[in-house]
């Protein structure tokens, strides 16, 4: 068993915003290709041109339909990777050492050379974040592109995960999740930002913020006066013009 | 090992070389930043300075490494040895191919250029493929629009100088309430997204106005769902609620549109519904100063919406009053319209409320002086901050051009079009309806036509029409048919070539189309059209088909003759100034591509091989004075040549390298474009960033650059004079009259004034036995057929279920797992079926082209493309319905002959699951006759 640090220095992790997410799966594919070129082993890809096509994935995107009781029905996107927790059971789970999260940032990798792919850590995980890849035979897993964001052969402004680099929306965000001054922190804290599964006591540091109210069109008619009539008849409408155009 | 003793790289390199070029994974044009490691593609980000994308890219850019090595990619030349369908093909050389392609053409081209037909599919090369037609002499060539967005295209051009997309876009910095009409969520991809994000940032409102509720509209802030084909009426019924209170821009409309303009009101009068000129031509308004009748564009004139003038007898009233007329008509309030549109009459009131709120309360200054073409200075500019988006889902309908002129009247009497926070034009664009060319379409043999095939008819005498009235063009654009097809009609070209309507072809040569499968309506019949035989000849009726894809698509066993392309990474490209650019509202762009890997099969870009087509054929243009090649590749094209002098298809570094827009070519040109990241940007001045068809500053900064020769200030049409002219004719005005049969249509349909009717066919027979509307959308990661034979994007969308809403799911018992037979007026599918709830209650839906015909694009026959996969395309007829007239009424908008795709109904029923989807089709071989 794997033990977890008792503190990090920073919480390094990722604001997704569920309002902002247009379900495009551009972050899917940019992590694909990130992570087949680069960690360890390549994201590999099973039958590709085949009749039953699967890869490893580190990172996806699902659509979940949501029917309020009043109202009309909503489609959520909500992109899905590992959470990098604080009590990570991934890691205590693993019988090698090869999971485990980082004292400096919180980010939580997979040594893949002790890695014996015995699929534990994916058991563990209550988000089903981590997936093995079967032509590696290694578990794979979001590493919050540890080689990118510290990577002095990249510009500054690119030494983010490719998955916050290439969001067309915006609607990813990357940071120190541990800092309070951080500006993902200040977005979570002014948007609302909640934790996947709380009670599962597993303390994510990624965090997801909400969508906003949707359909709130006023009941009561507040907008009308807006559309007070300027008149009763198409005479009394051309008045209205030319006293109008006489003001202009 | 304990963590703290793991090394890692945390500094790997990217890769030995990055190289910028554009994207072609979608229409977009973004730009990327192709990471290479020994030569090979090693990963695709998007380009941080590029103008389109700043850096993102969506999920279809970043699979592009795995199209540059899909087993689809063709290898060589092929030549047909089977019959048509078998796939039976031979790889043969280039200079076989070529010889024979030229063969083929050249004697078309002394006896008769008009049988050969050129149409190209998602080309962006059509300044290019145009001229080459246009040198060939046939008057049969056009790319894909009128099977796409012609009435989006069209109408904001006629209406405004402008559309959407590529010619103009939200002012997503300022904008505070956005409507997105049925908005494919490709077009366009990556920019909307990012306004999208901008928007939310800020806190502005989006509201999607769309049967659907996925993508942009489920993230939009309120959802208006509703009932396919009637967005005309919803829209009209805002425009209604807007004039009864008075919100308009009287202003603007004044000064900016032909509002105020004179109109000839008397029925008896031969001029009547056309406008009043002076002697010069100009238009007239009524000067609020001085009571008299003015030049639109006079210095100091005061154009006046309220009176009108009685001259010789003859009424004029200023449009605008006609304009209240009739839409203050109570046929149009919320109520009497709310049913038809899904919707409840009060949600309209508070639409339009909305929209009167947000444009008026919440207007917004920028402190910018600026002077417009009458000469008058404004300390400011004023902007009315909602903005409005829309693209296939209100276009590809048979009132799709109406409804489109009725979207432009709502931006315009908001007063939000060109002013801040509203809708603004990007360069070349606004460009009025008459600085376009007219269409010309009279072939004569061994010559060049006499001008671009297509254009802006300003009415009766430009149809493109033989003396006895009948089309000259194959597709029938620009006919009695659908005058205003300012992009042909490519999905009747197939259809009328069979039926030898108006004329036989010899020809067809088809580059990136794929017109045996989703480019086409009824593709089964399409399939048999393309393969039927002429029982007396035993040739095929359509003779000779010559085909260009990069891939083994459906269409690829249907040819005789196979060019193969290249990929996208392989090529070079340009996105022109003088076709389809990359400009934003604030600066003029354009970009290239070129080869960052070398193709390592005999495969060579389409637009260098039509350059060679040209000079064996002896083009003029494409040969020198002693009939040599006048260039040796595209690239040597896109550097020399000029199109008129001083003006070539790239506006950057000319002449030694500083001329931007004019100047001489320069060799190093190209060279140049790559170290510059792959583009080029010239921005518009801070003065000229508004108002931009009134603003002196920008006409003469476009004037500049080469975009026009002189300033073009124009009015926006509110009415549309050349919609009359065609009326006129339909009433029996004129020398060229259309067929009886389409007087009424013609009358009733060209409304110059926007008009809603329902889709054409809709009749309350149909409605009855066809209850549902079944649309399709293009799903954000993947692009046509072209994203289902990418290994990493055909693991998201694999195959595509019809969706099916709440009501209907449960009135017909489904669960999941089952399967539906949908059936048209045309014919039956047979697929599997999947719940939604966030849909119009009458319609079905499902992602579009993902459905594959079995062995095509080297995918497995087993795939679930081709065995869960689906199209609609087999429930729509190019057709409709025969009325017992003897005619052949074309399934398109009557005015611009834009594939009325979504006017499709059905009927559902619940059946047991079949093995696959019903129509399957015989699986295709291989097109390289190996294994696949």
């Amino acid at each position: 068993m794997t033990s977890l640090p008792e503190t990090t220095q920073r919480k390094l992790g990722l604001v997704i915003d569920l309002d902002t997410c247009v379900g495009c799966h551009a972050c899917v594919i940019a992590c694909k290709g990130w992570n087949t070129e680069n960690y360890g082993a390549p994201l590999s890809d099973q039958d590709p041109y085949g009749a039953a096509p699967s890869g490893t994935f580190l990172n996806r995107v699902h659509s979940y339909e949501i029917t309020p009781p009043h109202g009309q029905a909503q489609l959520v996107h909500f992109p899905k990777s590992c959470l990098h927790c604080e009590d990570a059971p991934c890691v205590t789970v693993c019988p090698t050492g090869a999971s485990y999260k980082r004292s400096e940032d919180g980010i939580v990798l997979v040594n893949e050379s002790d890695c014996i792919g015995c699929g534990l850590c994916a058991w563990a995980c209550p988000y089903g974040a981590r997936e093995m890849d079967p032509t590696a035979k290694v578990m794979k897993k979001c590493t919050l592109c540890v080689d990118r964001i510290y990577n002095e052969n990249l510009p500054e402004e690119d030494r983010t995960p490719a998955c916050v680099r290439t969001c067309p929306a915006g609607a990813r965000h990357f940071g120190d999740l541990g800092d309070p001054d951080s500006d993902v922190s200040q977005l979570v804290a002014a948007r609302g930002g909640f934790d996947l599964m709380p009670d599962l006591g597993t303390k994510p540091v990624n965090k997801y913020l909400p969508p906003r109210p949707k359909d709130q069109w006023e009941e009561t008619d507040i907008l009308a006066p807006f559309l007070e009539p300027v008149a009763e008849s198409p005479q009394g409408f051309l008045g209205w013009l030319d006293r109008a155009l006489e003001r202009l | 090992m304990r963590h703290q003793d793991i090394i890692l790289d945390l500094s790997p390199k990217l890769s030995d070389q990055t190289a910028k070029t554009t994207c072609y994974m979608c229409a977009c044009r973004c730009g990327i930043n192709v990471h290479l490691k020994d030569g090979r593609v090693a990963y695709i980000e998007g380009n941080r300075d590029h103008p389109v994308n700043k850096g993102v890219l969506c999920a279809k850019g970043a699979a592009g490494i795995m199209q540059v090595t899909a087993p689809s990619r063709l290898r060589a030349p092929l030549r047909r040895v089977g019959p048509r369908g078998s796939g039976q093909f031979e790889e043969i050389s280039w200079d076989e191919a070529l010889a024979t392609a030229t063969a083929w053409m050249a004697p078309l081209r002394a006896t008769a250029p008009e049988k050969l037909a050129f149409f190209t599919g998602r080309d962006q090369s059509q300044s290019l493929t145009g001229w080459w037609a246009q040198q060939f002499g046939t008057p049969n060539y056009a790319a894909h629009g009128g099977f796409c967005s012609v009435n989006m295209a069209a109408a904001g051009i006629y209406t405004m100088g402008g559309a959407f997309w590529e010619f103009g876009q939200p002012d997503w910095e300022r904008t505070k309430l956005l409507l997105l009409f049925g908005v494919a969520e490709d077009h366009d991809s990556n920019p909307i997204k990012m306004g999208l994000g901008k928007l939310k940032e800020r806190g502005a409102r989006v509201i999607g106005i769309n049967p659907i509720r996925t993508g942009y509209s489920a993230v939009a802030d309120d959802w208006i769902a509703i009932t396919p084909g009637t967005d005309g009426l919803l829209i009209l019924s805002l425009i209604h609620c807007l004039l009864t209170a008075g919100k308009i821009d009287l202003d603007y409309l004044a000064r900016y549109t032909n509002a105020p303009v004179l109109l000839n009101e008397d029925p008896s009068s031969p001029d009547h519904g056309l406008f009043l000129r002076d002697a010069n031509g100009k238009l007239l308004v009524m000067d609020r100063t001085t009571g008299k009748p003015m030049a639109f564009d006079a210095a100091g004139v005061k154009p006046d919406l309220a009176h009108g003038l009685r001259r010789a007898g003859i009424t004029h009233r200023p449009v605008f009053q006609l304009l209240a007329e009739r839409y203050l008509d109570p046929s149009y309030a919320p109520e009497a319209v709310a049913e038809r549109c899904g919707l409840s009459a009060k949600r309209i009131h508070a639409l339009a409320a909305e929209l009167a709120r947000v444009a008026f309360d919440e207007a917004i200054e920028i402190d910018q002086p600026w002077t417009d073409f009458r000469g008058e200075r404004h300390e400011k500019m004023t902007g009315r901050p909602v903005a409005m988006h829309a693209m296939r889902g209100i276009s590809a309908h048979s009132n799709g051009f109406q409804i489109a002129r009725a979207l432009h009247l709502l931006q315009i009497l908001l007063g939000t079009v060109e002013t801040p926070g509203g809708f603004r034009f990007k360069p070349p664009y606004p460009k009025p309806p008459e600085a376009h060319p007219k269409p010309h379409a009279t072939a004569t043999p061994g010559q060049p036509l006499k001008g671009p095939h297509l254009g802006y008819p300003m009415g009766p005498e430009h149809l493109a029409l033989h003396p006895d009235g009948s089309p000259q063009r194959i597709d029938k654009a620009f006919s009695w048919e659908n005058p205003l097809s300012a992009h042909g009609l490519m999905h009747m070209v197939i259809a009328n070539a069979h039926a030898g309507d108006p004329y036989k072809i010899d020809t067809l040569f088809l580059y990136m189309a794929n017109m045996a499968w989703n480019s086409s309506m009824s593709t089964g019949r399409v399939i048999e059209m393309l393969t039927d035989k002429d029982p007396e000849t035993g040739e095929y009726v359509i003779p000779r088909i010559i085909y260009s894809d990069a891939y083994s698509s459906e269409m690829v066993a249907y040819a005789d003759l196979i060019l193969p392309d290249t990929t996208y990474l392989e090529r070079h490209d340009c996105i022109s100034l003088l076709d389809r650019p990359i400009s934003e509202a604030d600066a003029a762009a354009d970009a290239i591509r070129w080869p960052v890997i070398e193709a390592d099969r005999d495969v060579r870009g389409f637009q260098s091989v039509l350059i060679d087509l040209g000079a064996r054929l002896g083009l003029p243009g494409f040969v020198t004075d002693d009939g040599a090649p006048a260039f040796t590749d595209y690239a040597d094209y896109i550097t020399r040549h000029e199109r008129r002098p001083g003006i070539g298809p790239l506006m950057g570094f000319r002449g030694a390298g500083d001329q931007t827009g004019r100047g001489a070519p320069n060799p190093d040109q190209l060279q140049r474009y790559i170290d510059n990241g792959g583009f080029f940007t010239h921005h518009i001045p801070q003065a000229a960033q508004y108002y931009k068809p009134w603003n002196t500053a920008y006409q003469d900064w476009a004037v500049d650059l080469g975009l026009y020769d002189s300033p073009q200030p124009y009015l926006f049409n509110l009415y549309l004079e050349p919609l009359r002219r065609f009326q006129r004719a339909a009433e029996g005005h004129g020398d060229r009259q259309p067929p009886d049969h389409l007087r009424d249509r013609i009358r009733t349909t060209m409304d110059p004034l926007p008009i809603w009717y329902p889709p054409l066919g809709d009749d309350a027979q149909t409605a009855q036995d066809f209850p549902l509307h079944a649309l399709t959308q293009r799903p954000m990661a993947m692009y046509h057929s072209w994203g289902s034979q990418n290994a990493w994007l055909r693991q998201i969308h694999g195959h595509n279920p019809l969706y099916v809403p709440t009501n209907i799911w449960v009135a017909h018992g489904f669960a999941d797992g089952d399967w539906a037979r949908l059936t048209s007026p045309h014919g039956s599918i047979t697929v599997p079926v999947a719940h939604m709830a966030a849909l119009n209650p009458n319609t079905v839906w499902t992602w579009n082209a993902i459905g594959k015909r079995k062995g095509a694009w080297a995918l497995d026959p087993a795939a679930p493309e081709a065995t869960k996969g689906f199209l609609l395309n087999h429930l729509i007829h190019e057709l409709l319905p025969p009325k017992g007239d003897g005619h052949r009424w074309s399934n398109s908008d009557p005015i611009t002959g834009q594939a009325a795709w979504f006017d499709l109904r059905v009927r559902i029923e619940k059946v047991s699951p079949p093995p696959e989807v019903q129509p399957n089709f015989p699986t295709l071989a291989p097109p390289h006759g190996g294994t696949r």
